[in-house]
């Protein structure tokens, strides 16, 4: 008897560790997420994919998610290479030594700071919102969305929304080759649920929550404004806000840190002047998804609102990074010191 | 064979089409039946053909009841001129109809002792629309509305009206017996304020030939909106409204842009008491999907290059006829769309040359409370080709025992059998019980070929060695 008793209390014992040890390794994973927004960002729009591949017949699919990451990735490593290059050969001329570098690295180094991340979400964006007869535009869309990160910038910010010009660009050259499909996500509350509740998580992290309800209280109210001025019933709306396509943009697009405004104030200005737009594009030119070119038409803006209300830049990991870094934020590579030779 | 299903269509009312006779062994798929938008009744039928930012718009009736008290509102962008108004052909709509039907497919099994060989058989089916609304005679001008335009086309009388005020031109319209329901003013006040115009039509008797058949209306347009008013139709609380728009385009499939489209299921086998009651099987399936999508979706049921199609329901429309549908682009510069004709084989039957046009047929059937907006829409490039397709299995009936290959295909008929009656349920929600009732009836049942009940499913392990 007693023995069995001692069984028990052991078994017990045994039992209460491994939940332990699986607790903390949920934590420890939970940390590993949270440790980066972007993570999040991923499997929220990860989540959005299956949903739009399963829910709908005209949804996401798998090859055009592979196409546009092969376009992202492809762009993302040109653009890697070409600031490291642009890097070495600043220090080099500034006196450093040559090992200063990245590139003393090797080839690792090379691509020091290459932002699979970033390039990824880009992807998951695209081939969400962007339809096409070809995979090519996909890949293309890709391509480009990533190359203007590089190569458009002021101030050592990008100016355009990767996917945002992405898809923009593709859609003005491609004709009816290329299009977004904002309705085709049906009113499935379970969805804006999903979206809601994974998105609210990121922007805690990524301390963007306010452009987007900016956006979209700015939005609705435009929705509604317009109805009680048509005397339509408010189902029309409510039924318009109910756009899955409306929430990826809100949520993932227009809250992209590296592209909107600093400070908090110009970023509640310029969501409201997105939304005004769009909403402008859409009564009165009848442009299906509206948002993505208001959002791309409107980009300018941050420069300049960042100029008349600046703040403190935001950055993916919470590092410290080398104030003279003015490209996409490095995320994987451990601080190397610099040797600086007079 | 092939007579017999025709009389069998005819006798269930569906629309007959000329067949000419093919040789039953050389083609793959032929049109038996097809089930007619007949089956809904009060459909509206629109044809919108789109290029661009121009338009043409045809709407059928299949109003069939005192033509004295037709009368049909529409709400358009701009005042047509009265070349830019024409009253077509309705056999020009039911032929479109038919050409998009959702068509059923029949295979013959052979002799499993012999080498198998398919025959196939097809019936389509198609619903036909109606577009019957209320309309008049005109008045004074107190009530703020203004007549922009007046014509006489074919047997209609038509006007063009404008007003500051929805009170004044629902006023206006009901004295002039346009009858708008009760709870109008919102909707028509609502396309006012957009800046819209009314266009109401009524027939004209001393030019009407007395034939109960009235004549579809023909309005072609340039706005940059690709959009279809159903508010006003939502008004009168009757229940849902049945719509089927056929688009025709250059570049591809049209969508609606704020509902979603989705795609009628398709390409499910089913038994075969289906073909004689193909119409209700095509009804109850398009009730039991739009509950599915709680009423919310628009549905696809037919999306197709022009030049050809496979099986075919009905003969692809000439050009001449898609001309007079308002295809504007046939005769205007190079064809770019002109997508090669599929090798000729057994089953496909081209067109009477190839067109650069593509067909998308959409059903919805809505009311006010799960379609509050209007239907907007988008021309996409997708020219992948689909439609709504059933196909039917007779099965081989002869010596079961007589080889060792029969047996096994008996015993492959229950299970085949089961498939095809889960399929059914799940397709229409009607119950898997009365379809195998049904089923059995019919001789398709393990008893019926005398196969023993339930004819277990051998493991693989059990087929393995023999044991």
């Amino acid at each position: 008897m007693l023995k069995l008793e001692r069984a028990l209390i052991r078994t017990h014992l045994v039992c209460s560790i491994i939940r332990m040890g699986v607790r903390t390794r949920s934590v420890r994973l939970l940390k590993a997420v949270n440790q980066d927004a972007r993570h999040w960002q991923i499997l929220a729009l990860s989540g959005l994919f299956s949903i739009s591949l399963t829910t709908s017949d005209f949804g996401a699919r798998p090859m055009a998610l592979f196409a546009a990451i092969v376009g992202a990735m492809f762009a993302q490593a040109a653009g890697t290479v070409w600031v490291n290059a642009r890097k070495a050969r600043r220090l080099a001329d500034t006196g450093s030594h040559w090992r200063g570098s990245n590139l003393a690295a090797g080839f690792v180094g090379w691509f020091a700071g290459f932002q699979w991340k970033s390039a990824l979400i880009t992807s998951l964006s695209l081939s969400i919102l962007l339809r096409a007869n070809s995979l090519w535009f996909w890949l293309a869309a890709a391509f480009i969305a990533i190359s203007a990160k590089f190569l458009i910038r002021y101030r050592g910010k990008h100016l355009f929304n990767p996917a945002c010009i992405g898809i923009v660009v593709v859609s003005l050259l491609a004709g009816k080759a290329a299009w977004v499909s904002p309705g085709q996500w049906g009113q499935a509350p379970i969805f804006a649920a999903f979206a809601i509740g994974f998105a609210a998580l990121v922007l805690s992290s990524a301390k963007r929550l306010d452009i987007a309800l900016g956006f979209l209280v700015a939005f609705a109210a435009m929705l509604f404004g317009r109805a009680l001025y048509l005397g339509d019933p408010m189902a029309i709306p409510i039924h318009q806000l109910q756009s899955g396509a409306l929430l990826v943009f809100a949520f993932f697009m227009i809250t992209d840190p590296r592209s909107t405004p600093d400070s908090r104030l110009a970023r509640l200005l310029f969501a409201i002047a997105v939304a005004a737009v769009a909403a402008w594009l859409s009564w009165e030119y009848h442009i299906r998804g509206a948002m993505l070119f208001a959002l791309a038409g409107l980009a300018v803006l941050t420069p300049l609102l960042d100029h008349l209300l600046p703040a403190k830049r935001f950055q993916w990991t919470p590092k410290k990074e080398p104030s003279n870094d003015s490209q996409t934020p490095r995320g994987s590579v451990r601080a190397r010191p610099y040797v600086v030779r007079a | 064979m092939i007579l017999r299903h025709l009389a069998g269509a005819c006798a269930l009312g569906l629309t007959s089409f000329a067949l000419s006779a093919p040789s039953a062994a050389a083609f793959c798929g032929f049109y038996v039946a097809k089930a007619d938008t007949d089956l809904f009744n009060d459909a509206s039928k629109v044809v919108l053909v789109r290029d661009q930012d121009r338009t043409v718009v045809t709407m059928a009736s299949d109003y069939r009841g005192d033509v004295n008290e037709f009368a049909m509102v529409v709400p358009v962008v701009d005042i047509p001129e009265r070349e830019q108004i024409n009253v077509a052909n309705p056999a020009l709509v039911d032929h479109l109809d038919e050409y998009t039907a959702p068509r059923l497919v029949e295979y013959y099994d052979e002799n499993p002792c012999e080498a198998i060989r398919y025959e196939l058989r097809s019936m389509a089916g198609a619903p036909q629309a109606v577009f019957a609304e209320e309309a008049a005679e005109m008045a004074p001008e107190d009530l703020g509305v203004t007549i922009e335009a007046e014509y006489e086309v074919g047997e209609y009388d038509i006007l063009i009206l404008s007003a500051e005020e929805s009170d004044g031109l629902i006023t206006w319209l009901n004295q002039n017996d346009y009858r708008i329901p009760y709870g109008a003013e919102e909707v028509v006040g609502a396309y006012l304020k957009r800046g819209m115009k009314f266009f109401v039509a009524k027939v004209n008797l001393e030019r009407h030939d007395g034939s109960s058949m009235l004549r579809p209306i023909q309005v072609a347009y340039e706005d940059e909106d690709f959009m279809l008013p159903i508010r006003l139709g939502t008004v009168n609380a009757e229940g849902k409204q049945e719509l089927f728009v056929f688009a025709i385009t250059r570049e591809g499939r049209v969508e609606t842009t704020n509902y979603k489209t989705v795609k009628l299921p398709s390409n499910m086998d089913v038994p075969i008491f289906v073909k004689d009651e193909f119409g209700e099987f095509y009804k109850a399936m398009f009730e039991h999907q739009t509950d599915k999508q709680n009423g919310k979706a628009v549905f696809m049921e037919y999306a197709w290059d022009m030049s050809w199609c496979d099986p075919c329901a009905a003969n692809p429309l000439s050009r001449s006829e898609l001309r007079e549908l308002g295809v504007m682009w046939l005769d205007e510069g190079p064809q770019g769309n002109v997508s090669p004709m599929p090798t000729p084989r057994p089953g496909i039957r081209p067109g009477p040359q190839p067109v650069d046009a593509f067909v998308t047929r959409l059903h919805v059937r809505y009311d006010g409370q799960t379609f509050p907006e209007d239907l907007n829409f988008q021309v996409t490039g997708d020219r992948e080709n689909y439609q709504g397709r059933y196909v039917l299995r007779h099965p081989w009936r002869g010596d079961y025992g007589q080889c060792e290959a029969a047996g096994e295909y008996a015993e492959s008929l229950v299970s085949r059998w089961d498939e095809e009656a889960k399929s059914l349920a799940k397709l229409t929600g009607w119950e898997l019980e009365d379809i195998q009732g049904k089923m059995a009836d019919g001789g398709f049942s393990a008893s019926a070929i005398g196969v023993s009940e339930p004819a277990p499913k051998r493991k693989w392990w059990q087929r393995l060695w023999g044991n």
